[in-house]
């Protein structure tokens, strides 16, 4: 239990993180910290204490094995992860060289 | 397996085999780009005319993906619902890609636009034919990648800024869509989507289940902008190059939030009142919200962004009804907005790309020198107003008429009330831009090219022609077809292991 309460804890850091900074690259960290938050969530649904690496082999009976499928998945979602984090990256620089700042407030060209 | 179903997985292929092909070779040679995008935009429609007759045909396809069974492989659907859809997608991009033709252009590096947008296609039609949640989830990250870097292609400081803010916001309601997949994971034990639906409708839905689908109304209402997640999109869409805004307002905001939201709350937790309830209220609020912030612009795209919020709501209160009527009124203004925005869209492109402005007060009496911008763009305005002969009034008669129907009177008096105030706000961008005197800094505005001529004429004919999916025989196999997989509820996993040949 303790251990989902600290990933909803890693969430709530991320969103915070989003919500109130005011520094570009600070809300893109946040934005990766919500992400392995949710990434950790799901990986933690398969999980079983003191479960073994999901290997099938003759000879050992399926006792205690950990859920292989969100690994599959979450591995897949950290790649997907990676593009949007490059992406977003290489949007701040190209923000930086335009505003000269990286800060939000200076930021605000669109209104209305 | 038969051959009907490998057409299936091909919506997916072809665009992505495309995208990579143009990625390789686009940089050599303008005219391929521009031909090969067409013709693969032009056979994809083909396919999904095709599509429609195939499902009247013959049921539900499933294409089992590397042979693997269902509930454990993945598996690519067609039913009435997906095809429906893939015909207003492909319709949409078909025009679009004919107009980008001449309107990038003024653009460099015109293979990369090809590339994302067949890329962004590509997510699009995948979360549309998908069977499984996980892989939806993938399709739909495929898709918002593309857009957000299209959204920034023009890489000046506003578009850069718009960009930003759609990826912050835009990625968080995917992060929420995650959360939800993982509580349905942990829930049924499943990834498949019939399956899903099988096991809820057996173990029942839980407060777990409430709880999941207020996720996914957070995650994918985000994609779909209903109000209270609707910041980024009047400057997201507005932001992009022209052909791009038709394509974010016309079809990216339906197929990643609205349909994927519909085919999750209705196919797979089955009509629940209660979120029913608070689809139909977030509708509405969309809608008269969306409307109040477009009477005050004076930017001609950001105005129209604005309207896209007013009637993304109108389709969501149409489907949250929940009955029959209401979500073949829902799916009809869905295709409707789709064809009337993308024109919208693109006639704003035609004005700024011979005017160069998109400030309302700087046009004025275009009429004269771009008569064919001036008709198309009229006939879009009266369509998405909701007068008489085009489509956009029968869909909204329909809607209302099911909120009367369902006693949800205070919602139809608001659906009508919104629909005065868009025909308020359309009657001022055609005075401004298209009649009155014309201005003297745009007395040498010229006609747009051939090809973006060409394609908002159909866009047009299109706006006239599908008021016809009224009549009966018509909207049997399209709308008709799409709504009874909507309203089946979760008959949906009976159907779909019902087509697994």
């Amino acid at each position: 239990m303790a251990v989902y309460l600290m990933c909803l804890t890693l969430f709530m850091v991320g969103i915070y993180c989003i919500l109130r900074k005011r520094n570009i690259v600070k809300i893109i960290i946040g934005l990766i910290i919500t992400e392995y938050a949710v990434n950790l969530f799901f990986v933690l649904l398969g999980y079983r204490m003191e479960g073994r690496a999901p290997i099938y082999s003759p000879a050992q009976a399926i006792v205690n094995m950990v859920d292989p499928i969100p690994q599959a998945l979450i591995l897949t979602s950290i790649v997907i992860g990676l593009a949007v984090t490059a992406l977003v990256v290489g949007i701040a620089i190209r923000i930086y060289e335009k505003y000269g700042t990286f800060d939000i407030t200076q930021i605000k060209r669109l209104k209305g | 397996m038969a051959i009907r179903e490998t057409l299936i997985p091909m919506f997916v292929i072809l665009p992505l085999g495309a995208s990579f092909l143009i990625s390789l070779f686009g940089k050599r040679s303008k005219a391929f780009c521009d031909i090969f995008s067409n013709i693969v935009t032009a056979a994809l429609c083909m396919m999904s005319v095709y599509s429609l007759f195939l499902t009247k045909a013959s049921g539900v396809l499933v294409y089992r993906v590397g042979q693997w069974v269902p509930p454990i492989g993945i598996a690519m659907v067609l039913d009435g619902l997906a095809s429906f859809m893939l015909l207003t997608i492909n319709l949409v991009a078909f025009c679009v890609t004919l107009y980008s033709v001449n309107y990038m252009e003024q653009y460099t590096k015109k293979w990369k636009f090809y590339t994302l947008f067949l890329l962004m296609l590509t997510g699009m039609e995948g979360v549309i034919v998908t069977g499984d949640i996980f892989n939806l989830f993938v399709f739909l990250e495929i898709a918002s990648v593309a857009s957000y870097a299209l959204v920034a292609y023009g890489t000046e400081a506003e578009e850069l800024e718009a960009s930003f803010k759609y990826l912050v916001m835009s990625s968080l309601g995917s992060m929420f869509v995650l959360l939800g997949i993982a509580f349905i994971y942990g829930y049924t034990s499943t990834l498949n989507m019939a399956d899903i639906a099988a096991t809820l409708s057996q173990k029942g839905l839980g407060k777990i289940m409430l709880f999941t689908g207020a996720l996914f109304i957070m995650g994918f209402g985000l994609k779909a902008a209903l109000v209270p997640f609707h910041a980024w999109l009047p400057d997201a869409h507005p932001s992009a190059p022209a052909p791009i805004s038709a394509m974010l307002s016309g079809v990216l905001i339906k197929a990643l939030g609205v349909y994927a939201l519909m085919r999750i709350i209705f196919n797979i937790f089955g009509l629940n009142q209660a979120m029913l309830s608070v689809l139909m209220f977030l509708g509405t609020v969309s809608m008269i919200v969306g409307v109040f912030l477009a009477i005050g612009q004076w930017d001609l795209k950001r105005l129209l962004a604005y309207h896209s919020i007013s009637q993304v709501g109108y389709v969501v209160l149409g489907l949250g009804l929940g009955t029959p009527l209401g979500i073949l009124g829902g799916l009809f203004h869905l295709f409707n907005h789709s064809v009337f925005k993308a024109l919208l869209f693109l006639n704003s492109g035609a004005v700024e790309y011979s005017v160069g402005t998109r400030d309302l007060k700087k046009m004025g009496g275009l009429k004269e020198r771009m008569p064919v911008s001036a008709g198309t763009s009229f006939i879009a305005s009266m369509s998405i107003a909701g007068v008489p002969p085009f489509n956009g009034f029968w869909s909204k008669l329909i809607i209302i008429l099911a909120a009367i129907q369902a006693r949800q009177f205070a919602y139809a008096f608001f659906a009508g009330l919104a629909s005065v105030l868009t025909l308020a706000s359309f009657m001022k961008v055609q005075k401004c831009a298209f009649f009155g005197k014309l201005s003297k800094n745009n007395a040498d505005a010229k006609e747009a090219p051939v090809f973006m001529r060409a394609s908002m004429i159909m866009l047009a004919a299109v706006c006239v022609i599908s008021a016809a999916l009224m009549i009966p025989a018509l909207s049997k196999f399209t709308i008709g077809a799409a709504a009874d997989v909507l309203a089946g509820g979760t008959r949906y996993a009976k159907d779909v292991f019902g087509g697994i040949r």
